[in-house]
């Protein structure tokens, strides 16, 4: 079981904030992770570190052997890395196609014009934007951009997918729908760390979860273990006597 | 069917191109042919300018600094080093190359305003500091001397054959911002444009994106500087340095449409075509500027993606054609 | 030693008309911190406040001092015009949209004033004698200037922080969508923020015809200054215009005892440049 990702320590500060505190654990190859916490917990921020976007002030980050620690977005790309952001950023005055063509041809497979546009095209079926290929990015509504950024991820056949929030603002069906895109993304042997906040997704789709609570680690285990342990609750909730209540009325 | 998708984007600009080259030949009338040189010169300087500006989205406000400084230098040599005008018209090109080589490893790092403004700092510098500059002639400029003429087969002679060299200048501007256009370089540069750092995060070098398309906006630009200034017989900083003339190379850009390859050379046309009517009507004359001003904020506050740009929107049929 | 004693004597010259370049600074920084917009008609609007002051005091003989206050309330008009027609539209749109529609005033002012006025230079005769201190002769015009400058920028902190329409600028500065909701009437703010900094612009301008002849292209090496003293103080930032103002006053009068004149704009650009690689916020601080 070869491990992809190495965190160690990852601290981050925004001036005088502490974003993140000494966040830390190894991400074997194939593995679903999920990333959870409350809201401004750091998930985002984590995703900035790993990317190359914000880079840590402490810590290391090793991805796929290389120490990756400070270097730019796209060395990170390079490798093998590809993530989707919380806030869609198509490029809105090129087709879906040339979005996707993007991926591939800066990806670490560093594909030709007319490859990338081959692979473009099986990715836009996969996830379901093939009648919209010719389309203009700008103009597409908001699910469908987000469909179109994990296109965009996916098309550069990455080792690593960050997704962060795939499943925010959609409904039930189209939450199932992810999670199988999900699944399937898995089987094509690529590794997953995923932001959400849908708990019933995250938890039956992920091998594994990590918490974060003001940019610090508060647990980490299965999906099992998580949803049972104290801290976590609280740090939902805000206090342990009314997750208890709230837990007794359930059963 | 296959050949004419593949370079159907190509077609009309060439033609365009073809067209002014052949309007003088054919009318035989030496007038002509100075309008046409003036109008390839646009060409020529607006699809350079596109491949920065409309390609990678950076707005140079100064970009006319590699004209000028192409152009002394290659006057320079054409004077004082007796150097044939072949050889001084690629040096021209080359000195612009390694100056945009070495200031866009200083300011492309600035975005957006402050990019402009720094380009704006650096045509102003640059003319202060050839002014100054006792080997390049300080305020009075570099004066050709007649003789050199000569060996083009005398001055009537030497400016058909400048005509040509510019014809060949506009064609090879034409074809490099194609070739940028439809390769995966050129792909890098407009992920850039639409969002530089959704582009890094998806594996673009930026920098090294940037510097080049910096480095071939100034080329040729560089090389036709050269070829003017050896047509007017002397350079001067004043001549060579015009920021006004460097807007209206963005207006041109604007105008036709950025980020097509057939914009600019529309654009030079329209607005070149317009700049010759006022400068010869008695009443628009001293106020060619203004007319220039108006119409690039009725491009601004109306048809920012310019004429070709609306177009292609309107009618993704013609997105093909119109590249 | 000579050239010590010519620094010297050059320095107060160039901190008093450093008061004035700051004066002109402030109306660009005070236009970009409010709205983001970075006003590339300032330099010909300056020109226009030069020429102003001329007809003014040639075909009325108004003292150009006095002639200030309807230069200030044209420049002002002049501001609000330029935003409601040229800067409304592309408040919202990226910034190259605000720098070509300002550029595209600049350009029509420029036409205009070329066809009306040509380039020949023009001149304000106009003496308020001097004080001499040793070595160092001090020209009434300019110390009266500083007086103006220091006039107008006390006026101009009155307002911002006294009156409710400052209030409201003040506000639209630091969050323009938050003041909208709270009922601030945030296009007449804008246009009235634009209107000041273009009357900052057209004062300046006065000021500066009573010390140097002048054409209208006159006003692009002053907007040239503006950028650099602009940066120098961090952008949005007035106070820091008034010290960046002085700095480049300063540089500008000790190179010349160094340098020729010829040199100074060189001087400048490079500042310029290397400012906005080294330190874009500014020495002050630019408004976040």
């Amino acid at each position: 079981m070869t491990i992809l990702l190495s965190l160690q320590g990852v601290t981050k500060r925004f001036g005088g904030l502490q974003a993140l505190t000494n966040v830390t654990f190894d991400l074997p190859e194939g593995q679903i992770l999920g990333l959870i916490g409350p809201n401004g917990a750091g998930k985002t921020t984590l995703f900035n570190a790993i990317n190359g976007v914000y880079p840590p002030e402490d810590g290391r980050i090793i991805f796929r052997d290389k120490d990756v620690t400070k270097a730019r977005p796209y060395y990170h790309a390079r490798l093998g890395m590809a993530r989707t952001h919380q806030i869609v950023q198509p490029l809105n005055e090129l087709s879906v196609r040339e979005n996707v063509m993007v991926g591939a041809c800066f990806g670490h497979e560093n594909q030709s014009l007319g490859n990338a546009a081959k692979i473009a095209d099986d990715v836009l079926e996969f996830v379901g934007l093939t009648p919209r290929a010719d389309q203009l990015a700008g103009s597409l509504n908001v699910v469908q951009k987000k469909r179109l950024e994990m296109a965009r991820a996916l098309a550069a056949r990455p080792y690593l997918l960050l997704l962060d929030e795939v499943l925010a603002g959609l409904n039930s069906s189209e939450i199932d729908n992810m999670v199988q895109t999900v699944l399937k993304i898995r089987e094509k042997g690529i590794t997953i760390i995923m932001i959400e906040h849908v708990m019933k997704a995250v938890m039956n789709v992920s091998d594994r979860i990590v918490v974060l609570d003001y940019g610090v680690q508060i647990a980490e285990g299965s999906p099992e273990t998580i949803s049972k342990d104290e801290k976590v609750i609280e740090a939902y909730l805000g206090d342990p006597k009314l997750a208890e209540q709230l837990l007794e009325e359930e059963d | 069917m296959k050949l004419w998708h593949k370079y159907s984007g190509i077609l009309l600009p060439v033609l365009a191109v073809a067209a002014l080259i052949l309007w003088p030949v054919i009318t035989g009338k030496p007038s002509n042919r100075e309008s046409a040189f003036t109008i390839l010169k646009a060409v020529a300087l607006a699809s350079s300018l596109n491949i920065l500006l409309g390609y990678t989205g950076y707005v140079s406000f100064g970009h006319i600094v590699f004209y000028g400084f192409g152009g002394y230098v290659g006057i320079f040599l054409l004077t004082e080093k007796d150097w044939s005008l072949w050889t001084a018209i690629l040096a021209g090109g080359v000195a612009s190359g390694i100056l945009a080589f070495l200031l866009g490893s200083a300011i492309l790092r600035l975005r957006g305003a402050y990019f402009a403004l720094a380009t704006i700092g650096i045509n102003e510098a640059m003319r202060a500091f050839i002014n100054n500059f006792e080997l390049f002639g300080g305020p009075t400029g570099i004066t050709l001397n007649f003789s050199v003429y000569k060996t083009y087969g005398g001055a009537a002679q030497a400016l058909q054959t400048s005509f040509y060299i510019g014809a060949g200048l506009a064609l090879l501007a034409l074809l490099t911002s194609y070739f940028v256009r439809t390769s995966k370089f050129g792909l890098g540069l407009l992920a850039i444009r639409e969002n530089e750092d959704a582009a890094e995060v998806m594996g673009v070098v930026a920098p090294n994106a940037k510097t080049l398309a910096y480095v071939l906006s100034a080329i040729i630009p560089g090389m036709i500087g050269v070829l003017f200034f050896f047509k007017n017989g002397n350079v001067e900083p004043h001549d060579a340095f015009p920021l006004h003339a460097s807007i209206e190379l963005l207006v041109m850009v604007m105008l036709g449409g950025q980020g097509t390859v057939l914009g600019p050379i529309l654009g030079a046309l329209a607005y070149q075509g317009m700049r010759g009517y006022l400068v010869t009507s008695e009443f628009f004359k001293d106020i060619q500027l203004s007319v220039s001003g108006i119409l690039l904020l009725m491009i601004v506050l109306f048809i920012p993606a310019g004429a070709i740009g609306w177009l292609r929107l309107r009618i993704p049929l013609l997105r093909r054609v119109l590249a | 030693m000579q050239q010590f004693t010519l620094l010297l004597a050059s320095l107060p010259d160039g901190i008093l008309l450093g008061f004035v370049y700051g004066l002109a600074a402030m109306g660009l920084t005070l236009i970009w911190g409010v709205m983001n917009v970075i006003n590339l008609s300032h330099g010909p609007i300056i020109a226009l406040g030069m020429f102003g002051t001329f007809f003014l005091f040639t075909r009325t003989g108004l003292n150009p001092y006095v002639g200030l206050i309807p230069i200030a309330i044209i420049g002002l008009l002049l501001g609000i015009l330029i935003y409601v027609v040229a800067v409304h539209r592309v408040i919202n749109a990226p910034h190259l949209s605000s720098l070509l529609a300002t550029f595209s005033v600049n350009m029509i002012i420029i036409g205009l004033g070329t066809a009306a006025l040509t380039t020949s230079p023009y001149n304000v005769d106009f003496a308020a004698g001097s004080i001499k201190l040793g070595p160092i002769t001090l020209l009434g015009t300019r110390m009266i200037a500083a007086l103006v400058t220091m006039l107008f920028t006390g006026g101009l902190f009155l307002f911002l922080y006294r009156s409710r329409p400052g209030r409201y600028i003040r506000a639209v500065a630091n969050n323009r969508a938050a003041a909208e909701l709270m009922g601030v009437p945030s296009t007449r703010i804008l246009a009235l923020s634009f209107g000041l900094g273009t009357m900052l612009a057209a004062v300046s301008g006065g000021l500066i015809a009573t010390f140097f002849p002048f054409s209208i292209l006159a006003g692009g090496s002053y907007e040239l200054k503006s950028f650099v003293i602009g940066v120098l103080g961090g952008l949005g930032n007035p106070i820091g215009a008034l010290f960046g103002g002085l700095i480049l006053g300063i540089i500008e009068s000790s190179s010349q005892a160094f340098l020729e004149s010829s040199w100074v704009p060189v001087i400048e650009f490079g500042l310029f440049v290397i400012i906005l690689l080294v330190r874009p916020s500014g020495l002050f601080g630019a408004k976040k």
